[in-house]
């Protein structure tokens, strides 16, 4: 049955094209590329990344930036579901955690340093009236040397990361029964949270923490657009050695992805050390049995912070889209003179190959990927058992820095004599799409009621026509979903398109971050803009289409 | 409609872990019910799946399942002709009540339309065809499913506590209408449940499985 080939061919799809750039980086590290006179092993190409100016900085930022953001973002996340859940502002948070999510990485950071940059909108708001400032102050504080200003941007696209996993997760632990025990003892409702359901959440949200450590330790666009330049996060002077004329530089560029590998991981292991120390002390703290002190500052904190964060994204999207229009804007002035379409029209006729290509790779992956991951979950139905446990290596893309094994990955293209094309890119899309398609549908397909199938196959349906007429319009709409995030997902990747397409083939995102360095802000709008609305437009799609489809079938709305 | 079906459990005996569940050795003629009745633990629902076809490994099974000559024991589900009444009338929320009962209709016959026409102007559901499934009361749902079980064309039925659901008043009259449309397709069925009224309603022998 081919259905049964579907899982190793999935596994052999992301763990290959990952070992094999992981191994063609790891050889030229040790100084190993025929091809580019590299016949012996040797150390000069460490010797040569450690010659490098500023380059413990570089690597002192990138560690920090993996934990501090994850940090911040989980507790944010943690003190959020602990302070707001059952409220207002709990089901507003939730209604745009979505939206959030498709925000591309790139526009989000954009938003961001329009927001907080010396000629922002927020020092417009508060200057000259506060600030006494009639001119932009010089100050560095988008691309500051200590990547904060990576971490906060970062952070905007991590939290509803995090939330969305912890609120597919938390149905499971049944949060509202646990609180009401703690409480019916006494504790204080977000007291009551951290100390029953937060600890038995923390497991179930692991390997999306793990994934966001690995992802901002690693991070390239926003770091292009957010981080420091002097020196440049690791990941970044890797990509600048990398792509070098001098072909040299090869050599030090392979090293450095070794060594990204290995700072990842040693971030992860240092992770993996504060979650032993956070357990003990929240043992003690657990076993205190205190039940009232801090619920105030906890519950405010974890209402505010989520605000924070969520208006910062939106407010950065709203100056993207100001920033857009706008004609002359001179500081301070709140807003611009006047309105224009005049940059939307210039951009215009450059959008429609970037878009083109955007749309054919994000559709040729997700497709690639829905019909992968549907086959996988169909034959775990037919088989009637769990999947094998070799499906964890589906975390590998999420886990692994992409800056390490990616252009290992075009060292074994090179070496094959492939060009540069569509399908290539699609095919390095697929290692990151298809991980969160799987994620995003398994649950649905596994919790749809049994007997549903067994109904239609005593009425005498065969296991193909059960999944044609049954399952697949069943969760037509969890299958859109899938679908969007794969889209999303497909639309905001920098570096495989960049690395892959060799720099030929451009999408919305490679143009956006490629124009971060030349600071035309009106320019940058417009992309950015246009970035952030193409996973909105899956969305949008994803929950318009089953309601519209389904009109007529009251049963389907409660699947909604 | 009116074919002669056999149904036969040859020393059929089920274990989990070694542990027998259920054993039973019964022969169920044409049009004739037997009821099996249990405490909840007692198997009842596991005898079910593995007569369906839908029995979980982990379940150790021995015997032999005879319908109209045939040892069925195994075949996969849609092939063994038994069809399956469940609590729930389960009509697909996706399809209209057309459709649904279209669904039961086997793939080679040719009028379609004509059956399901047909079937839906004996429930006395004409105009209902386009209706949206959600919109049919209990008792409308309840016969549209056993309708569409019958559509199907099974040899044999199983019954899954198909009245336990049902409101008091409803439940007797669904009890009648559905004992009296098995007995005259001639369908051997098996009813499992822990309703005595169920039992005496369906009017033939009756197994008692202790746990």
């Amino acid at each position: 049955m081919i259905l049964r080939l579907v899982p190793p061919l999935i596994v052999l799809l992301l763990a290959g094209p990952i070992l094999a750039g992981l191994l063609m980086a790891l050889l030229p590290a040790f100084g190993y590329l025929p091809a580019l006179g590299g016949d012996s092993l040797s150390l000069a190409p460490w010797r040569q990344l450690f010659d490098q100016p500023g380059i413990w900085r570089s690597m002192a930022v990138s560690f920090a930036s993996g934990l501090a953001t994850t940090a911040v973002s989980l507790a944010i996340v943690l003190l959020f579901l602990a302070a707001a859940s059952g409220s207002r502002l709990d089901r507003w948070i939730r209604r745009l955690v979505s939206p959030l999510l498709s925000l591309p990485h790139a526009a989000a950071a954009f938003g961001l340093a329009f927001l907080i940059a010396p000629s922002g909108l927020l020092l417009r708001l508060v200057s000259p009236g506060l600030t006494g400032w009639e001119r932009p102050p010089d100050l560095l504080i988008v691309q500051d040397p200590w990547g904060l200003s990576l971490m906060a941007g970062l952070i905007l696209k991590e939290v509803p990361f995090l939330l969305l996993m912890s609120l597919a997760a938390l149905p499971q632990l049944d949060p509202q029964r646990r609180l009401a025990m703690a409480r019916s003892l006494g504790y204080r409702p977000t007291l009551a949270w951290f100390k029953v359901v937060a600890p038995a959440l923390y497991p179930l949200i692991r390997l999306p923490v793990y994934a966001v450590i690995a992802y901002a330790s690693s991070v390239v666009d926003v770091a292009l657009i957010l981080g420091p330049t002097l020196p440049p996060v690791l990941s970044v002077s890797i990509l600048q050695w990398f792509n070098d004329p001098d072909l040299d530089r090869r050599f030090l560029a392979s090293a450095g992805a070794i060594l990204q590998l290995g700072l990842t991981a040693s971030a992860l292991l240092t992770w993996w050390g504060l979650e032993r120390l956070g357990a003990w002390l929240m043992r003690g703290w657990i076993a205190r049995g205190g039940r009232r002190r801090g619920e105030v500052p906890l519950r405010l904190a974890g209402r505010g912070l989520i605000l924070l964060t969520t208006l910062t994204a939106f407010v950065g999207l709203a100056s993207l889209a100001l920033n857009s229009v706008a004609a002359f804007w001179r500081f301070p002035e709140a807003w611009p003179q006047g309105l224009t379409l005049q940059h939307w029209l210039r951009v215009l006729p450059q959008l429609a190959d970037p878009l083109a290509s955007t749309a054919l790779i994000a559709l040729g992956a997700t497709l690639l990927a829905l019909v992968l991951v549907l086959a996988a979950l169909e034959n775990e139905q037919r088989i009637g058992h769990r999947p094998s446990r070799a499906l964890w290596l589906l975390y590998l893309p999420l886990i692994v820095p992409q800056i390490a094994f990616l252009f290992g990955l075009v060292v074994v293209m090179e070496y094959l004599g492939t060009r540069p094309h569509h399908g290539l890119v699609i095919f390095g899309h697929l290692l990151f799409v298809l991980p969160y398609v799987y994620l995003s549908l398994a649950e649905a397909y596994r919790r749809l009621d049994p007997r549903w199938s067994q109904l239609a196959r005593t009425l005498g349906a065969s296991p193909g026509s059960l999944f044609w007429r049954v399952r697949l319009p069943l969760l037509l709409a969890p299958i859109l979903t899938a679908s969007a995030v794969g889209l999303a997902v497909s639309i905001g990747q920098y570096l495989p398109t960049q690395l892959l397409g060799a720099g030929r083939i451009t999408t919305v995102t490679t143009e956006a971050v490629a124009l971060a360095a030349g600071g035309n802000r009106r320019i940058i709008g417009v992309w950015a803009l246009v970035q952030a609305s193409l996973p909105l437009v899956g969305f949008t799609l994803a929950v318009g289409l089953p309601r519209l489809l389904w009109s007529h079938r009251r049963g389907m709305r409660d699947t909604l | 409609m009116t074919q002669t079906h056999h149904l036969a459990l040859h020393d059929v005996s089920i274990a989990l872990d070694g542990a027998l569940l259920v054993a039973l050795d019964a022969r169920i003629g044409p049009g004739e019910v037997l009821t099996v009745m249990g405490p909840s633990g007692s198997g009842k629902s596991t005898l079910l799946a593995y007569l369906a076809g839908f029995l979980d490994e982990a379940f150790a099974a021995s015997g032999q399942v005879i319908l109209d000559g045939v040892a069925i024991q195994g075949l996969p589900a849609e092939r063994r002709g038994i069809g399956l009444l469940f609590q729930d009338p389960l009509l697909f929320p996706h399809l209209s009540v057309a459709d649904n009962l279209r669904f039961g209709l086997p793939r080679h016959r040719r009028d379609k339309r004509a059956r399901v026409e047909a079937a839906l102007a004996h429930l006395g559901l004409a105009d209902f065809g386009d209706r949206d499934p959600a919109t049919l009361s209990g008792g409308q749902k309840a016969r549209v499913a056993l309708m569409r079980l019958l559509l199907s064309e099974p040899r044999a039925v199983l019954l899954d506590e198909p009245f336990s659901k049902l409101d008091t008043q409803l439940r007797q009259e669904m009890r009648d209408w559905v004992f009296e449309h098995l007995r005259e397709a001639g369908l051997p069925s098996l009813l499992v449940t822990h309703d005595h009224q169920d039992a005496e309603a369906a009017g033939g022998r009756l197994i008692e499985l202790s746990v």
